[in-house]
């Protein structure tokens, strides 16, 4: 695993609520306007309770938030918990750029088996 | 350049790298199929890996620690999905107990790498996705993360023993 990215908890969160089809879709929809509950429940093809459970899920990772008016709960998708995934990717992007680099490395510096005579053991 | 590009999927957490090198197919692989290679380059130089099990079959697993500068280690995991030398590999990176359970709480990532020849060199295309608790729950059910423990265990009585 890559330090400073997933083992940030908050991230960890943040993934596996967006790691979900329908979860990214009400991400998505939330994020042009609010929608009830009652209209997400409608737009997928389960349960309202289901939706519910996916939309506490989003609600925990802080990619959305929920606020009671009258007898509807409207949930609003957070851009900064949006931005915080794109940075995570970033954070990603920059561990596998240095993974190559260091790959690149040392595979100039570990001599070609068939160029030179064998090597004499491993160095650790 | 090394990197020659990078795509980021934020809808689909996706990160794909492409990289070149001027190396032999067979080297590069070696890079992943060594594990005394591969503790070299995969934790950052901040936190160096080490690599205590290294089995790069079909539900073979990899398990290493990455030690950081404060003396904190964090323990990871492989578990390999598929294997064929020396142009592809997948697997499922994650979080491990000090013990090397797998932590199934928090995210995994699935990797995939694919080597092949180019300009006499080597191309390496590295795609790692976001796993949800959903495909680790599917990994639990296969029975692999058991085995996984089976094998910790048996790593375990070697010491002991």
């Amino acid at each position: 695993m890559v330090v400073g990215v997933s083992a940030d908890e908050a991230v960890d969160g943040l993934f596996h609520a967006l790691a979900d089809a329908t979860r990214r879709d009400i991400v998505r929809r939330c994020l042009r306007g609010e929608s009830s509950v009652s209209q997400l429940a409608a737009a997928y093809p389960m349960s309202f309770a289901a939706v519910q459970k996916h939309v506490a899920v989003l609600e925990r990772a802080g990619l959305v938030s929920k606020e009671r008016r009258g007898r509807e709960q409207l949930v609003r998708t957070d851009v900064d918990a949006v931005r915080r995934a794109r940075r995570a990717l970033d954070q990603l992007e920059t561990a596998w750029r240095g993974r190559v680099d260091r790959m690149a490395r040392l595979l100039a510096e570990v001599p070609d088996p068939d160029a030179s005579a064998p090597s004499r053991g491993r160095r650790r | 350049m090394t990197v020659t590009s990078v795509d980021k999927d934020v809808d689909r957490l996706t990160l794909t790298v492409v990289a070149e090198f001027d190396a032999a197919i067979e080297r590069v692989w070696r890079m992943w199929a060594d594990p005394r290679l591969l503790e070299r380059w995969w934790g950052p130089v901040s936190h160096p890996a080490t690599v205590d099990e290294h089995d790069l079959s079909v539900g073979g697993a990899v398990r290493y620690v990455l030690s950081g500068p404060d003396g904190q280690t964090t323990r990871g995991w492989w578990r390999v999905t598929n294997v064929d030398p020396p142009v592809s590999l997948d697997f499922v990176d994650g979080f491990a107990e000090p013990d090397g359970t797998p932590i199934t709480e928090r995210s995994t990532m699935t990797v995939q790498v694919r080597l092949a020849r180019h300009k006499g060199g080597t191309r390496m295309e590295v795609r790692s996705v976001f796993s949800s608790r959903e495909d680790m729950e599917q990994l639990a059910r296969m029975g692999a993360l058991d085995l996984f423990v089976q094998s910790v265990g048996q790593m375990d009585a070697l010491l002991v023993g």
